[in-house]
Parts: structure tokens; sequence; C-alpha cells
């Protein structure tokens, strides 16, 4: 379907999320009148502990919650003023399975695109590509019901392909999949964030956000809290925790300035140190006390390190206010 | 593509998927109506029928309630069809597929509507090839027959639909068939001529919806009725006006889809 508007993707941000405020029947206010802006072609992150306001967002997004003020603009078309046209442009995988689970893959996508007026014909090729490519075409003629955990989400994912979105939303999609689908949905995605579509991430997984997307939001009770570019956020993180698997344990821990080492087991030890400082060190010291170290690795995801702190951080200072990055001031 | 020729493709897409899930469950869609209708003409029509003797207009009993029979599993089916897989779609949250899309509410509804109006004509017809078995029938005035059948499967989708969106639990779509269209059915005229009835409850019997639905379709077919058909089909066009506007103001507002 030609759509009914400007074609000016490249010069609009793909999402900007204005003063958006909701606050259920039931008096719980899961947005407190948030701002943010996405940039097309961007892979950006959306964080936050469950019950932070991600979920209400995606929801006023993709027209399934009626916001109670604000407004967010897709490519420059208000979801408030031309609800179908921005609808035009979303590509929404939500975070619960929403098919009808005795359709076919096949039928479903099909449907899906029917509803995007696109022709059966056009739909069909489609369908058959993008379940081809999220490896399911085997599966197509079957009922969905019958489909794995991990094979019903990779079908939203193709579902939401079928009108070629220019924006893709995807609401913690490899909740509860393996580690191997989960790294082919990724290479999916990153191939269509590659070809130009613009991606938004909620996900419980952060080292999935880490090492996939450029710009990060973390919202938390209705705000946002931080929202910057992935690599900013990571360089504030001042200090690294790693873990040492030795072969040997001394009675006797070495010091090392900067450095401290603690004893997790008989051959486990844990070195928390500045990222500014240099592991030749600490690697010299602890060959010369005759510690041999044989692998080493990361106590926490660095990013999930950041989150965490982030989040508790914001609830002891309820009051404090967070610079946004698009210079805006926001309550927090 | 025009918005108008997407809304079309939209629209075929919804009617076609109701059509498919009407045949993929055919044993539950249309082969109940037929046994319980062959049922409804052994019994009434032929066992009881017979010791009745003729009716209005030189009727035999099975004659005159056939009309009726063919309507009440047409507005049942219809309502029936609307309700279940509506509320379904609200239930696995597939109705969150269309919420989504640019679809217009009226899409949806047109959609929802006509597929149930094409279950319930289809069961109409296959109750209308059972009664042949039993009797013989000529339709009088074909137009007024199918116009009659087309609003009366409307109003009951649309009814259903109304019903579909309140609905919380799969308990709240069996309610109003059991308790409001059940007994609405069976006092509007189906088995018997209202006026044979004594007042008030022949002045009650006219503000039942059915009443004016079976007369229009008896009419049709056998050139009798209880009422004027011209009021008749008013009453039907004035149902399937008022029950739109309610179904869209409940889409728009997102009553029970939408937070």
């Amino acid at each position: 379907m030609s759509p009914q508007y400007p074609d000016n993707s490249d010069r609009v941000p793909a999402l900007v999320v204005d003063n958006l405020r909701k606050t259920y029947s039931n008096g719980v206010e899961a947005l407190k009148g948030i701002s943010l802006t996405v940039q097309p072609g961007d892979f950006f992150a959306l964080l936050g502990p469950n019950g932070a306001g991600k979920s209400t967002l995606i929801g006023i997004l993709s027209s399934l919650v009626n916001s109670s003020g604000g407004d967010a603009k897709v490519f420059g078309v208000s979801v408030n003023h031309d609800r179908s046209a921005a609808m035009r442009l979303i590509g929404l995988v939500p975070q619960e399975i929403n098919f009808n689970q005795f359709e076919k893959p096949f039928d479903i996508c099909v449907n899906e695109a029917g509803f995007y007026g696109i022709p059966r014909k056009i739909a069909a090729e489609r369908a058959e590509k993008y379940l081809k490519e999220l490896r399911l075409w085997d599966k197509a003629q079957m009922q969905a019901r019958t489909l794995s955990g991990g094979m019903k989400r990779r079908l939203m994912i193709a579902r939401a392909m079928m009108n070629e979105p220019k924006l893709l939303i995807l609401d913690e999609p490899t909740a509860g999949v393996d580690i191997e689908i989960r790294r082919s949905m990724w290479q999916f995605v990153s191939g269509i964030n590659a070809a130009g579509t613009t991606v938004i991430l909620t996900t419980h997984y952060l080292e999935e956000a880490e090492s996939l997307c450029r710009n990060i939001a973390i919202i938390d009770h209705g705000s946002i809290i931080e929202n910057t570019t992935m690599k900013r956020l990571l360089a504030t993180l001042d200090v690294e925790t790693f873990v040492l698997d030795v072969a040997t344990m001394p009675d006797q821990l070495p010091n090392l300035p900067g450095v401290t080492l603690r004893r997790r087991d008989e051959h486990t030890l844990e070195a928390e140190m500045a990222r500014s400082h240099d592991l030749n060190s600490l690697f010299a010291t602890l060959s010369t006390h005759g510690i041999l170290v044989t692998s080493m690795r990361n106590k926490t995801n660095r990013l999930e390190e950041l989150f965490v702190r982030l989040v508790e951080h914001g609830r002891q200072e309820p009051g404090r206010n967070i610079q946004s990055p698009t210079g805006k001031e926001q309550a927090a | 593509m025009s918005n108008t020729a997407a809304n079309l493709v939209a629209l075929n897409t919804v009617v076609r998927r109701e059509i498919v899930r009407i045949m993929r469950i055919w044993t539950q869609t249309l082969i109940p109506p037929a046994i319980t209708m062959t049922l409804y003409f052994v019994i009434f029509g032929k066992l009881i029928g017979s010791r009745i003797g003729n009716i209005e207009g030189g009727f035999t009993y099975m004659q005159y309630i056939v009309p009726g029979l063919v309507m009440m599993s047409i507005i049942t089916n219809s309502y029936g069809n609307i309700s279940s897989s509506f509320f379904g779609a609200k239930f696995s949250r597939a109705v969150e597929e269309m919420l989504v899309s640019p679809m217009p509410n009226w899409v949806i509804l047109l959609g929802y509507v006509s597929g149930a109006v094409v279950r319930g004509l289809v069961v109409g017809i296959l109750v209308l090839l059972i009664a042949l078995f039993f009797t013989d029938l000529h339709v009088l005035h074909p137009l007024i027959t199918f116009a009659s059948v087309l609003l009366g499967a409307t109003i009951f989708s649309l009814a259903g639909f109304v019903n579909a969106i309140y609905a919380k639990k799969f308990d709240d779509i069996a309610l109003v068939p059991t308790f409001v269209l059940t007994p609405l059915t069976y006092l509007g005229g189906v088995f018997y001529s209202v006026n044979m009835l004594g007042e008030p409850w022949q002045a009650i019997s006219r503000a039942n919806p059915i009443l004016y639905m079976v007369n229009a379709f008896r009419f049709g077919v056998l050139g009798i009725s209880d009422v004027h058909v011209g009021v008749a089909f008013a009453v039907m066009l004035a149902f399937v006006a008022g029950l739109s506007i309610v179904a869209l103001q409940l889409l728009k507002r997102g009553i029970g889809l939408r937070s």
C-alpha cells in the first residue's frame, strides 16, 4: 500500500514522544509526562523494571492504550490525530502471544497483511519470504498452537514484518526463548535494522540491549530516568568486577593498590577495580604470589550493573530532575 | 493504493477469515442447527401439527411454522457466530491484530457482521432445504423474503457484536441467548399468530423485534403476516441503524478493547 503521507522519513525523527501521560481508571499513573526522540535508523533500547511503564508506552504507540495527555508522532504522523496513517508505519511484536492459535502461520501472516490493505498476492509472497527468513516455512501450514514457544515468537516477528514497517517495536520478544533461537532472532532483526528499519526494543536480557542498541532510555515509575547513547551510558560505569578461576589459592590474598580482591571459594576470586586500572599489574601481582589464573569473566553485564544503580538511585531520590538529551528538563 | 481500496482489501480479509472459521468448525456451526430444526419439524410440524389442522390463510401448521423456524435459526446462528468469534478474538488477544492495524472501526464491524450474516444465510438455506422434505413451499415474494432474512441476520449480528464487546468471560456471551434471545424468539410468533393472543399480550408482543422479522419473512414466503410489512421493515431498519451506531461508538471508545 502506498502511504498517504509525505515520504520524509529521512528528515523527521522516527518517533517523537511529547509529554505523554497515562492514568488508568483505577488511578494508577503509568506515564507521568514522558518525552523522548528516536532517530530514523536507530536501534533503540527502552529498558525499565516490571511495571515501569514500558508496555503502556508501547500500547499508546500502537493505539491499544488511550493516552491521558500528550502526543506521539511516528515519522511526523500523530498517533492521536491520524491513527491509521501512523499505524501503517509501525510493526509490533507484543509481549504476549496474540494470534489465533487455531490458524496456520501462513494464514496469520497473509491476514495481517490484509488488515493493512495489502493485496493477497503480495501478502502471500511476503509471508513466504519472512516465514523462510525466520525458519518457519516448513511449519507454515500447521496449526499455530502446535509450534514451540520460540517458533511462536518468531511467527510474531514475521507477522509484524508483513506491512514492511518503518518502525519495528519489539516488546520483550525473546522472553523464554533459548539462546540459539534468540541469536537467530537478533541476527534477523539486526539485518532489518541495517536495511533501514528503525527498531525499538524492550528486553530484560540487558546484554542483548548492550550489544544491539545504539541509544537507550531507562524508564521507571512512569518517568524517564536516563536517555542517552549506549556508549555514553556505559562510559559512566567507573568500577568493574571480574571473576577469576584460579588453579591454586594462597592462604593470604595479596594487596594491590586500587584493586579489592575477595575469595569466593577454593578456586574462585573476585577482583573489583576502577575501569581505568590496567589488568597487567593485577596478573603480575597474582603471578608473583603463585596464583595461576585459568580463566576470567565479568561478574555482571555492564549495562545490568548500571541499570540496577540507576533504578535504585532514582528510587532513593524520587524528586531529582533528570536532563534529557533533547535538552528538556523532566521531573523523575 | 487508495484508502478505499485498502479498506476493501481489509474488509475482504476479515470476511474471508470469518468464513474460513465457519467452515473449519462446520460440525459446530452448521450441523447442530440443522439437527435441531429437523427435530422441530418432526415434533411440532409433523406429529403435533397434523392434529392442529389448517391455520391462517389455509396453510397447514407445518407450512405456517417453517418461515418462523428458518428465521429463528438464522438469527440465533448470526448472533452466536459473531459473539463467539469476536469474544474468542478478544479472549485470545488476536483482536489486537486488527486494533493495531490501520483498519477503520467500520471495516472491523462490517467484516464481522458480514461473516455472521453469511453463517445465518447458510444455516437458513440448510433449514429451508430440510423443510422441503416435510412440506411444499413456494416463495411468494422473493425480494421481501431475502430482504427480511438479510435485515434479521444483520440486526442479531450487531446485537451479538455488542454483547461480545461487553463480555468479560465466555459465560457472558451465553447469558443473552439464554435469557433474552430464546424467550423473545419463542414469543415472537414463530409457532403461533399473535392475533390468537388477547390483550395486553398482543400489545406486549408488538414490542418484540423478532415478531417483525418473523412476520416479514412469513409474508415473503406465504403472503400472510400479523403486522404490516412496511412497519416490519421500518422497525428492522431502525434496529440496524441504532445498533450500528452503538457498536461503532463502543469501538471508537475502545470499550473492553483498549485500556
